[in-house]
């Protein structure tokens, strides 16, 4: 009974054309489960957009739109403007209605950036959901501010040359999370597709908070990381326990909750699974690369006090 | 007059009508005695193609999956806590 | 007629007082001269509580743009402005807004577009989104701009499609006129409060999808529907004209004995037959016919609204008034060919007249257009060739 409860929040039908163990999907189905049945989502131009509403059908059950690909943010806004117009002229159950803009980290770290700081900068009641594949899924896998260091995408292939191209994207990810935090939003949060039920009761905690929310899910994309369709939760949860994509949990800029670390698990298990790393296993070069990428992940271990 | 006739909008859950199972190569077994009930599957599934429903011969629930929309994905026999699930290549 | 409610305004507070009585729901705009008096002044009556429109500060006019998008898209009237570059920066929102059949009202305060940069007025930003699917309008005084929002309302929301009010930046925005701004009873009266369609916004209560992706199966039909309804606005444009005159009480009168027409998408002044006609868009439409006030051989026909195209009506002028010469002056250039109008001209008149028809381009970055400029044009037309010319450039 209680199951069938739970089934009834999930707002994403079945006939999606997404891949099969697509980590995204698995995130947005856990999202649309800590949603409630009150809420009107924005969402960018992308593969969660692409694969959900070929016309005239829509996978989604609640009020959605689509836009652009640089936008889903400031369509949001203008929705909840709407919104307030109309809970002060009659329409009172207007004031209630959550709003949600989401979209993936080409939307979110790059094109959308601008609009996602101006929402922010507002106040408005917003919560804005990234689903991090690391690259541009949907165009077929090109780097974008997400990619992590080293990884091979179609325009940071790696290469047999000598100059540091050869070792694929050579740019650190961007600080999404920082950035946010920047904007004194009151909360924050970092999840990863290993984790459905963290991201429900993120959502949910983000909705019930006044004010702008950003939560960040890493999710990973079975063609674009070259990784098995069964393998997307194992995939979110080694970026947890290996500290490179840990949980986290802002509250007005305080750091409330993270995923403590029993045991460190050293990054090779998350790399080797992956066919974007394959190719720091064969050199000398790539292991320098994985060595960095450990102490990223070391980093991380630090900063967010993930030691038990 | 005015041809404000093609309606833009798409209603909601109508994807269902575009069924996906013809994308497997592999198809979950469940073993219903391994099976604890406990509905990990259910939410792992990308397609939200499982079900935990009641079963006659089993205490509690058990997963009912269907395979209108199951794209063989393996999530559910990864993810399952007592390995109740097997991905096998399916005959067609 | 007597009219008691005349006021001496700048352009860009008649407007503001306009949007004002029309009442949207939301507002969202970034700041570009020419177009900042009349976003500043639409702050202020929010600063002051004389309104309850949600004002929504934009960080960029593409950001403005969405802003208004998703508030039209919840099922309330929206409004925006802007210029130039920013109408340029919108451009991939202003697509969207069409294709989603959105009754987004937007002004335009007409200036030219970068390099080299200007503030000054042209028509090189609008007539650029001439093919976006947005009804465009073009003002020639304070008074037509002002009756021109009150219809742009009321025809978007009939029909589901965007409109944008033109006005000529620093011309019409921040010179003063006398001008009748209609009471808000009367604007109710002509545009009731904006019900949107029903299945066609976002609400939880009618969870519909909104802005699906179409493949080729559906594609076309939807953009051919898109341009069946644009073409069908210029009979709506029409009835809402004459509507306008008989529900507003001090509207300004029809035509006076000098017109042959004027019905809302087009106006032609002069000689019942004339050697030359010119056609212009905008504020210098004026200028123009102050030029040939006297004539007996030149006409003026200005278009008020390029968008849709208002071709069988064109037809209708020529074909009375038998011009041998059309002189087409427009502020605006398609780059390697011609003006755009002039374009537009050629291809209503393809095979129908005799006339010669020339492209003039004039105006351009708030050059002075002076009715010495305008009467040379008439008369060298005859002798002229046939390509562009720029008139007022030393080159």
């Amino acid at each position: 009974m209680k199951n069938k409860k739970n089934k009834d929040k999930v707002l994403i039908s079945p006939g999606h054309r997404a891949c099969a163990g697509c980590g995204q999907m698995i995130s947005a189905k856990a999202a649309t489960e800590g949603m409630g049945n009150n809420v009107i989502v924005a969402n960018a131009t992308g593969c969660l957009e692409v694969t959900t509403t070929p016309y005239p059908q829509s996978a989604w059950k609640m009020p959605w739109i689509h836009s652009l690909f640089e936008n889903a943010s400031a369509i949001a806004s203008g929705i909840k403007a709407a919104l307030n117009y109309k809970g002060k002229h009659g329409e009172g159950r207007a004031k209630n209605i959550k709003v949600i803009a989401q979209g993936g980290d080409g939307g979110t770290f790059d094109i959308g950036f601008g609009l996602i700081s101006g929402m922010w900068e507002r106040g408005e009641d917003i919560l804005y959901i990234c689903y991090d594949t690391e690259a541009y899924s949907n165009t077929g896998v090109q780097a974008s501010g997400a990619t992590p260091w080293a990884a091979s995408t179609t325009t940071t292939p790696a290469g047999t040359g000598k100059n540091i191209d050869a070792i694929g994207s050579h740019q650190n990810k961007k600080d999404m999370i920082s950035i946010a935090l920047a904007h004194g939003l009151p909360y924050v949060a970092q999840s990863t597709a290993g984790y459905p039920m963290d991201i429900t009761a993120k959502v949910k905690k983000a909705l019930e908070i006044k004010g702008p929310a950003y939560i960040q899910i890493m999710t990973p994309c079975i063609p674009g990381w070259k990784v098995k369709p069964s393998d997307a939760m194992k995939l979110g949860k080694l970026g947890v326990e290996t500290g490179l994509y840990p949980l986290l949990e802002y509250i007005d800029g305080k750091l409330v909750n993270s995923s403590k670390i029993d045991k460190k698990v050293k990054v090779e298990e998350y790399l080797k699974l992956q066919g974007r790393f394959k190719h720091l296993f064969k050199t000398a070069r790539g292991k320098k690369q994985i060595e960095y990428i450990q102490k990223l992940a070391d980093e991380n271990i630090k900063k967010y006090e993930l030691k038990k | 007059m005015l041809n404000m006739t093609i309606d833009l909008t798409s209603k909601p859950g109508s994807a269902k009508a575009n069924k996906t199972g013809g994308w497997r190569t592999f198809i979950p077994k469940t073993d219903k005695n391994v099976c604890i009930g406990c509905g990990t599957c259910e939410r792992v599934c990308p397609e939200d193609a499982i079900e935990m429903k009641k079963d006659k011969r089993h205490k509690g629930l058990r997963p009912k999956t269907d395979m209108n929309f199951c794209k063989g994905c393996g999530l559910c026999a990864e993810e399952c806590p007592v390995k109740a699930i097997k991905m096998e290549r399916e005959e067609k | 007629m007597t009219n008691t409610n005349n006021q001496i305004l700048e352009g860009s507070r008649a407007i503001a007082l306009t949007i004002k009585k029309i009442r949207p729901g939301v507002i969202s705009a970034y700041p570009i001269t020419p177009q900042t008096h009349i976003v500043e002044d639409l702050s202020q009556f929010k600063a002051d509580g004389e309104v309850d429109y949600e004002y929504v500060r934009a960080e960029s006019e593409f950001a403005a743009a969405s802003i208004v998008e998703g508030a039209s898209a919840t099922g309330v009237r929206v409004y925006t402005a802007t210029s130039s570059q920013g109408l340029l920066l919108m451009t991939e929102v202003l697509y969207n807004i069409a294709g989603m059949r959105l009754p987004v009202v937007l002004t335009c305060a007409n200036r030219g577009v970068s390099a080299p940069i200007t503030i000054w007025n042209d028509h090189q930003d609008s007539v650029t989104m001439r093919d976006a699917g947005w009804i465009q309008f073009y003002a020639e005084n304070h008074q037509e701009a002002v009756e021109q929002h009150i219809i742009a309302y009321k025809v978007a929301e009939q029909l589901g499609l965007p409109a944008m009010v033109n006005i000529d930046g620093f011309v019409l925005t921040h010179s003063y006129e006398s001008v009748r701004i209609p009471s808000e009873a009367d604007i109710k009266k002509f545009l009731p409060d904006y019900k949107p369609k029903k299945n066609g916004y976002l609400d939880p209560a009618n969870p519909k999808t909104m802005g699906a992706f179409a493949t080729p199966a559906h594609y076309m039909e939807i953009r051919q529907a898109l341009h069946d309804d644009m073409v069908d606005a210029l009979k709506v444009i029409i009835g809402e004209y004459q509507a306008y005159r008989e529900i507003i009480s001090d509207s300004a009168p029809f035509s006076t004995s000098k017109q042959l027409m004027d019905n809302g998408l087009l106006e032609y002044h002069g000689p019942k037959k004339a050697k030359t006609i010119i056609i212009a868009l905008g504020s210098v439409a004026g200028t123009i016919k102050e030029a040939f006030e006297r004539s007996n051989n030149v006409g003026v026909l200005k278009l008020k609204v390029m968008r849709p195209f208002p071709e069988q009506h064109v037809l209708d002028i020529i074909e009375q008034v038998k011009p041998q010469n059309i002189a087409v002056i427009e502020k605006a250039i398609s780059l390697g060919a011609e003006g755009p109008l002039a374009m537009d001209i050629k291809t209503a008149l393809y095979g129908k007249t005799k006339a010669k028809v020339q492209s003039f381009i004039a105006g351009l970055g708030g050059r002075d257009i002076t009715k010495s400029m305008i009467k040379k044009i008439a008369r060298d037309i005859e002798k002229e060739d046939d390509e562009v010319k720029f008139v007022g450039s030393v080159n």
